[in-house]
């Protein structure tokens, strides 16, 4: 895999929470417009390489990080790095939907407002990426009352329009639809399919049909370790590693 | 200056800011400390310690201490603390094995809590309106009720908040046993005892210190409190009485009684948190 | 012959005792439910008495205070600020503007301050462990140390630089900055003592409310590219205003009803103050001092009783509703 097709490159990454190493030489390659989910038992990781990708797990008290994180060939962690930027380009949606306390017109126009856009735009901007969103039909007439009042779906549809509205060029999914019930999970699985044109989607799962669904490239963890990753098809139907087999085939995690 | 250097500017200046009001309350009342250990510290003395006063509270007289403030100021905190959890017992058990999770619950646990907001002086004035009623005259017995009237609702919710910990299994799995609602608070009581030694030594703290309850029911003296139906001297009115004299060998007395109130009090709160992190390794939690 | 005789002898005896075991069983089980129930009603009772506590000191204070309130219009007792007990002229006007001045002072120099030292503590100290208990242990300190303090630190301050400063620089501009006390016991100095003393309380609830926001949301902020500064400003605290509203109004409560810290420091003249080093008297300072010869005047007493009502109804109607908004709030992150 060449640095023109990858977007981010993960070099030698370790990460420690206290005196725990959750995280043990990750060396990985996540390519530019694809969908990349990793996969895994609970506890291996999934969520710490994730968060780590935008820096947000620093966060957790007693973290330390070693390695880089190269986006676009620019160490995330290298001093000096303003990580309010890292974070505007590299978005997340989160496994349940954390509506800010204020309007569903202002949730989305969060982020632009404090990236500096000037509100002149802003209406069509809103209506933009809830369009994008398709939750713009729903909302339209109740623009300015709480986020709150929505639907837990509509909520993370509203997540996912406020994360776009900053125009990431990455997009973390962490178990994004894991809460939803199965009719809202289907319609945001599908959005997210359709954004790879425009975004990288690098997604967390457990559940390995939806990663058979949607992933082009998966990635493998077990305690911590990279085990395995490659193509989509490569891991499902011809895994190299005994324990990626025998965790697609249902007998470990 | 771009932007993003002044969204960072900004948050420097902010957190600058947090750290002056933090950093600056806690110097201020770290200073109150050390005023009063200052000035208690040279006033402080062996006779101090362990005679009563004499000469007045008011008018200059050299000799004498604070111990009956002292005695007073203990016994009036004990027998209101015990008469307190006399009637916050029933009421925790009550809460806690007989309503359970109603609704009555927590309408019981606002009621508590507005108590606790009521001003001590409204206690005290409302005790002294029933002891001329009875013709009762300010003395100990009549300071320890009142105290215990500004303690109760402390008592009662902290004793509550320490059993709210208890998981709900523990009560269901006790029922599923056929124990009986009164049999379940011998449970209750053992898992949450060294938690409800900090509501007690807490509550204790609050009643020693306070001052506007006992001002009206148990009076000032100088004599030493050897009578239920005396009235006896304490620390908080020590302090207040003999701040206000002219005459600085009474006033040294005041410094003197800061000195010990305070470290009471202070004794008495580190005690209560060490006590409920010391303890609680032996409760399920 | 013998065993069969034997065994029927026996049989019966097991069987009768069997049944006079089972019968004492049903007794004993009769016996503990009796005794759960008879102490349920009993802790009932106590439970119900100690709530009622509320309604009984209203009730108390009511009966006392009606000689006056009931002979006097709304206008000479609360509006008016005629105090002359001798002359039976019971206006309160000047206490409860000593009060609300003292109260309302503190809380504009404690809430500021409280609200950012809880903003640290709560979203960016890693020290919380250690300064969280500190101040709890800082906050039983009991009034009259405070006031003894304000005697010895804060009443000399303003006495001999804070009002003569103020007085020389803006005093004539500015009647609110005036000085026309020299004692240093005043407005200023009875509400700095306060606001010392209600800033650990206020702390104490709002940095229990930020940190009932979920984390999730600060993630949400923080992952759209915003500081932690316009994270806590433009979500924690929105999320907790509430919360932090009500905090202020349980400290502005605990100040309104402090009595012998503001007494010692505040002066002490029946007057509505005019200037930040004017002498105020307060409500609760109003009682304490005059208790003694409410018995020797007619009316006094109606009208002590009436203050310590006044006090009762303005600290529970904020309590009630600080405490409203914590339920509320309490529910609302459980849901």
């Amino acid at each position: 895999m060449d640095s023109v097709v990858s977007q981010l490159s993960i070099q030698d990454l370790n990460v420690w929470y206290g005196g725990q190493h959750a995280l043990k030489n990750i060396t990985l390659e996540i390519p530019r417009h694809e969908i990349t989910a990793i996969i895994g038992p609970s506890g291996c990781g999934k969520t710490t390489l994730l968060k780590s990708l935008n820096r947000l797990i620093e966060l957790n008290p007693h973290t330390r990080v070693t390695g880089q994180v190269l986006l676009d060939g620019e160490n995330i962690y290298a001093p000096g790095v303003d990580v309010t930027q890292i974070r505007a380009r590299v978005g997340l949606l989160a496994q349940k939907p954390f509506p800010l306390p204020m309007s569903i017109y202002d949730n989305v126009a969060y982020g632009p407002r404090i990236h500096g856009l000037k509100n002149g735009r802003m209406d069509d901007l809103v209506q933009h990426y809830l369009e994008a969103v398709e939750l713009w039909d729903e909302v339209k007439d109740r623009l300015k009352s709480p986020a709150t009042g929505l639907s837990v779906g509509q909520q993370q549809r509203l997540c996912l329009a406020r994360a776009l509205a900053v125009k990431p060029e990455i997009l973390l999914c962490d178990e994004s639809t894991s809460a939803l019930d199965p009719i809202s999970a289907r319609a945001v699985e599908r959005l997210l399919s359709s954004l790879k044109n425009e975004y990288t989607v690098v997604m967390v799962t457990h559940a390995l049909r939806q990663a058979h669904r949607m992933a082009d490239h998966v990635i493998f963890l077990w305690l911590g370790e990279l085990v395995e990753q490659g193509p989509a098809e490569q891991i499902f139907e011809h895994p190299a590693e005994a324990r990626t087999q025998a965790y697609l085939s249902g007998e470990i995690g | 200056m771009s932007r993003s250097q002044r969204r960072k500017l900004e948050e420097r200046f902010f957190k600058a800011v947090m750290r002056v009001s933090l950093f600056g309350a806690l110097l201020i009342l770290s200073l109150i400390v050390f005023t009063v250990v200052q000035k208690g510290f040279r006033a402080l003395s062996w006779n101090m310690l362990t005679q009563p006063s004499q000469g007045g509270y008011y008018l200059g007289g050299d000799e004498g201490g604070i111990l009956n403030a002292i005695l007073g100021s203990l016994y009036l905190a004990a027998g209101a603390t015990g008469i307190a959890l006399a009637i916050g017992l029933p009421v925790v058990f009550y809460l806690h094995a007989y309503l359970g999770r109603s609704p009555l619950a927590n309408t019981t646990r606002l009621v508590f809590d507005v108590l606790w907001g009521i001003p001590s002086i409204v206690y005290g004035a409302f005790a002294f309106l029933l002891m001329l009623e009875i013709g009762m005259r300010a003395s100990l017995l009549a300071g320890m009720l009142t105290l215990a009237l500004v303690e109760l609702p402390i008592l009662v919710r902290a004793m509550d908040e320490v059993m709210r910990l208890i998981p709900p299994d523990l009560a269901e799995s006790t029922y599923s046993l056929g124990t009986t609602r009164l049999e379940l608070t011998r449970i209750l009581l053992r898992q949450t005892l060294p938690g409800l030694a900090t509501a007690i030594l807490l509550a204790f703290g609050r009643g020693i210190g306070d001052a506007a309850a006992v001002l009206f029911t148990a009076g000032y003296t100088d004599a030493m409190p050897t009578s239920l139906s005396r009235p006896t001297a304490s620390l908080p009115l020590a302090i207040f009485f003999q701040l206000s004299s002219p005459f600085p060998s009474v006033q040294a007395r005041a410094y003197a009684s800061a000195l010990v109130l305070t470290v009471m009090i202070l004794t008495i709160s580190l005690l209560a948190r060490l006590s409920l992190r010391q303890f609680s390794k032996h409760v399920i939690r | 012959m013998n065993k069969i005789s034997g065994l029927e002898t026996i049989q019966p005896a097991v069987e009768s005792s069997r049944i006079q075991r089972r019968a004492a069983r049903q007794q004993g089980q009769r016996w503990r439910i009796l005794l759960d129930k008879l102490a349920g009603q009993g802790m009932g009772a106590i439970t119900l008495a100690a709530c009622a506590l509320i309604i009984i000191v209203g009730y108390v204070l009511i009966t006392r205070a009606w000689p006056l309130i009931s002979t006097r219009t709304p206008g000479t007792l609360i509006f008016s600020d005629a105090w002359h007990p001798s002359q039976g002229e019971f206006g309160f006007w000047a206490f409860i503007m000593g009060s609300a001045s003292v109260t309302l002072l503190a809380m504009l120099i404690a809430v500021p301050a409280a609200l950012f030292s809880a903003i640290y503590l709560a979203e960016y100290s890693r020290a919380r462990a250690v300064l969280k208990p500190l101040l709890d242990v800082l906050a039983s300190i009991p009034s009259v140390i405070y006031g003894l303090w304000g005697v010895l630190f804060v009443v000399p301050l303003v006495r001999d630089h804070v009002s003569p400063w103020a007085d020389r620089f803006l005093g004539d501009a500015i009647p609110f900055f005036a000085n026309h006390n020299p004692t240093g016991y005043g407005l200023l100095s009875g509400s700095f003592v306060l606001a010392i003393m209600v800033f650990p309380i206020i702390v104490s609830v709002t940095d229990e409310v930020l940190r009932s926001v979920p984390q999730g949301m600060r993630e949400a902020s923080l992952a759209l590219g915003a500081t932690e500064w316009e994270t806590t400003k433009l979500v924690v605290v929105r999320k907790a205003l509430p919360g932090i509203i009500a905090a202020t109004v349980l400290g502005f409560s605990r100040a309104f009803g402090e009595t012998l810290a503001v007494l010692m420091v505040a002066g002490n003249v029946v007057q509505v103050p005019r200037s930040l080093f004017d002498a105020v008297y307060t409500l609760p300072a109003l009682i304490a001092n005059n208790y003694g010869e409410m018995m020797s005047i007619p009316m006094y007493d109606a009208a002590l009783m009436a203050a310590a009502l006044i006090l009762l109804v303005v600290v529970l109607v904020f309590n009630i509703m600080a405490r409203l908004i914590l339920i509320h709030l309490s529910q609302e992150s459980k849901a």
